[in-house]
């Protein structure tokens, strides 16, 4: 497929409306409008400040572990007999995921705007334990939302926030998962917001966060371009990550968008299967609505209900998507296909055996489709996945899957 | 064409503050909704606000979520709340309705089709939460087709450059909320309520409702002083619901509905009655 896009339409997006073509937006209460101005202007004024973006660099530089190696994974590129496959190593940051690029950068936010508090929702718990460091490293308040059901699936991180000085809260309405987890934190957003500044952990959510969550992620994609540069010659034939929100897939692909020769693959949670019904596969078989702030695909019925989505990575178990990835879908620059959970998880055991890398069951999804691609590839080809989560937070998830009692070992 | 105006107007000759009870519609279930209505009128509504169920109802407290859950385990829907509408029609031509909702269920249905079916319903207005004045105007122009209202929200944090564009664009009524955070919240200042008033009174001469903390008829008859409506709607949708869930009995729980709104009125009524 050859793609034929102009490359200065990227950076017209987001409009002053935050929107991404038709989709983006400000669709929240009242309440919460003066708030978003606020950030959009502070935002606005810093992204482009010498010392802000130094701060910024800093951090991820010392704290985080910046750059992040890009690994080429070749006992396993062998194994498959096609494209050579390298891995952005975002599971060796500082928490062992990607979240942290982007909770820096909303933390320095808050930490500018003078917030004595902060608020996150969190699904797997990444992004959760990602905000509890921030929030630690400034000595804010940190309180997490996050569906009961979650906490239930992701004891330790649950643990983890808890060290950190974040309380987690529970949310018991809905779903009891990532949507309404954010439900609960917009709600909280709207009666604290004079002295609370909301984290949101992907590209989602009422403008501008959609726009600065990328900004701030794109770290990845920038760095990738330059390692593969470096390494290679060229830049990647393909690059493949998971997409749930799609703050990692942005971050990968938002500065290769340009090129137009690079292909590029978001790859959703297919849970048991898209014709189950059973999935988080939003923008293969969704259709647009507004959630959360934003207009985007969701998952819904006719009535405009929301549905559950499934997936066996917390992570990835959302039934809406950020916006820009809906609008790259829809101009046909990114293709979005599907893992299911038993692709996702043959997958997470595969690399970890032969790479000795264990990936979060998110970025296993990415890691399985990539399989399948690659061995479509040449070795001539090259790609990189984004590796974007360790899978230590997932071992108990797994055990219980593959029936192993941890106590009878 | 809305029925607010002239109500609104009629209200203002009289001296007197309208009344308006919020209810979820197919809560606790949908054959419910339509007596409990006429029942409100009965006990001195002069407006009802309709909450159309959504599975996210983001700026609701937990009363108004539970609501939104029992209607949408019976089935209820954008399509079969204008259904129950239409049957309050029959008997009803005066009393103004609101649809009060999300964008999502407006969005799937297409807002063409939805003013439309507002119209064939009889409704008077719309209050869409998350269609704040950047996202409403593709919706609004439609609703103006048919000359239904839409009404718009003024918050604590609005500030006075957004009323004055709020207030351009405005038409029926202001909606003010009346605290930072969630409906049914428990810390409703009036003070800071009379002061925000006398702000949006600068910019415009629409009647001006208050909602979100007002539970009671001490509640409501602090507000009434300084504005030309109060809201109810979590004490109104949680003594409902505590009954039902107690009897199992609709009659039982309408004449609770019809008792709260009943002395909310008296409330009312003596507060402003000088």
């Amino acid at each position: 497929m050859t793609i034929d896009i102009n490359p200065e339409l990227y950076a017209q997006v987001p409009d002053a409306h935050g929107r991404f073509g038709v989709y983006g937006g400000k669709f929240v209460a009242e309440t919460l409008m003066a708030a978003l101005s606020e950030l959009e202007n502070l935002y606005n004024e810093l992204k482009d400040d010498p010392v802000f973006l130094r701060e910024f660099d800093l951090d991820l530089a010392h704290y985080v572990g910046r750059p992040s190696p890009l690994y080429e994974a070749a006992r396993w590129s062998d194994m498959i007999g096609g494209a050579r496959i390298f891995l952005k190593r975002e599971d060796l940051n500082h928490t062992g995921a990607h979240k942290i690029n982007n909770t820096i950068g909303q933390g320095l936010l808050a930490k500018y705007m003078g917030k004595k508090r902060v608020i996150a929702e969190t699904g797997a718990g990444q992004h959760g334990v990602a905000s509890a460091t921030v929030a630690a490293r400034l000595g804010l308040e940190c309180h997490v939302f996050m569906g009961e059901e979650d906490v239930r699936r992701q004891a330790l991180n649950v643990y983890r926030m808890k060290l950190l000085g974040a309380e987690v809260i529970p949310v018991s309405s809905g779903s009891k998962t990532l949507k309404d987890a954010m439900n609960e934190a917009l709600r909280d957003w709207v009666t604290n917001v004079d002295d609370t500044f909301y984290i949101i952990g992907t590209v989602a959510g009422p403008h501008p966060y959609p726009m600065l969550v990328r900004d701030f992620q794109s770290v990845i994609g920038r760095e990738a371009r330059s390692q593969s540069l470096a390494m290679t010659g060229k830049l990647p034939d393909a690059l493949v990550a998971c997409v749930g929100g799609g703050s990692n897939a942005i971050g990968l692909f938002h500065p290769f968008l340009g090129d137009n020769d690079v292909a590029m693959y978001g790859v959703e949670a297919g849970g048991k299967g898209v014709e189950t019904g059973e999935h988080a596969a939003v923008l293969s078989a969704g259709t647009p609505g507004v959630l959360h702030g934003n207009r985007t695909y969701l998952m819904q019925d006719d009535n405009g209900q929301i549905i559950e989505a499934h997936s066996i990575s917390a992570g990835l178990d959302y039934p809406g998507v950020g916006p820009e990835h809906s609008w790259l879908k829809d101009i046909g620059r990114v293709n979005y296909v599907s893992a299911t959970d038993t692709e996702a998880l043959a997958a997470f055991h595969r690399v970890t055996r032969v790479e000795g890398i264990m990936p979060a069951l998110e970025t296993a999804h990415a890691l399985a489709y990539a399989e399948k691609l690659a061995a479509e590839m040449t070795p001539d080809q090259h790609m990189i996945i984004n590796l974007s989560g360790r899978g230590d937070k997932d071992i108990l998830t797994v055990a219980e899957i593959d029936g192993i009692d941890l106590g009878a070992l | 064409m809305s029925r607010l105006g002239p109500v609104f107007q009629r209200l203002r000759d009289e001296g007197r503050r309208a009344v308006i009870p919020y209810l979820v519609a197919g809560d606790p279930n949908e054959g419910l909704t339509v007596p409990l209505m006429h029942s409100l009128v009965e006990a001195g509504a002069d407006v009802i606000e309709v909450g159309v169920p959504f599975s996210d109802p983001m700026s609701e407290g937990p009363t108004i979520q539970k609501g939104h859950e029992r209607a949408l385990a019976g089935g209820t829907s954008l399509n079969s709340t204008l259904a129950l509408i239409a049957e309050f029609r029959q008997t009803d031509l005066e009393t103004p309705l609101i649809l009060m909702g999300y964008a999502n269920p407006l969005e799937r249905k297409g807002y063409a089709a939805v003013a439309d079916a507002c119209a064939e319903a009889g409704i008077d207005g719309l209050i869409t939460v998350d269609l704040p004045p950047e996202e409403v105007a593709v919706m609004n122009t439609e609703l103006q087709r048919h000359s239904i209202d839409n009404i718009f929200l003024i918050s604590p944090t609005t500030t006075e450059d957004r009323i004055i564009t709020i207030t351009e664009q405005a038409s029926g009524f202001i909606y003010y909320v009346a605290l930072k955070g969630v409906t049914g919240a428990g810390h409703l200042d009036t003070e800071a309520v009379e002061a925000h008033l006398a702000i949006i009174r600068q910019y415009t001469d629409l009647p001006v409702a208050v909602g979100f903390g007002i539970k009671d008829a001490q509640t409501a008859a602090r507000v009434a002083v300084c504005a030309d409506a109060v809201v109810v709607g979590s004490a109104l949708v949680d003594e409902i619901a505590a009954d039902f869930s107690e009897h199992q009995d609709d009659a039982r729980a309408i004449a609770i509905g019809g008792s709260l709104i009943s002395s909310i009125r008296k409330g009312v009524n003596l507060a402003t009655s000088n």
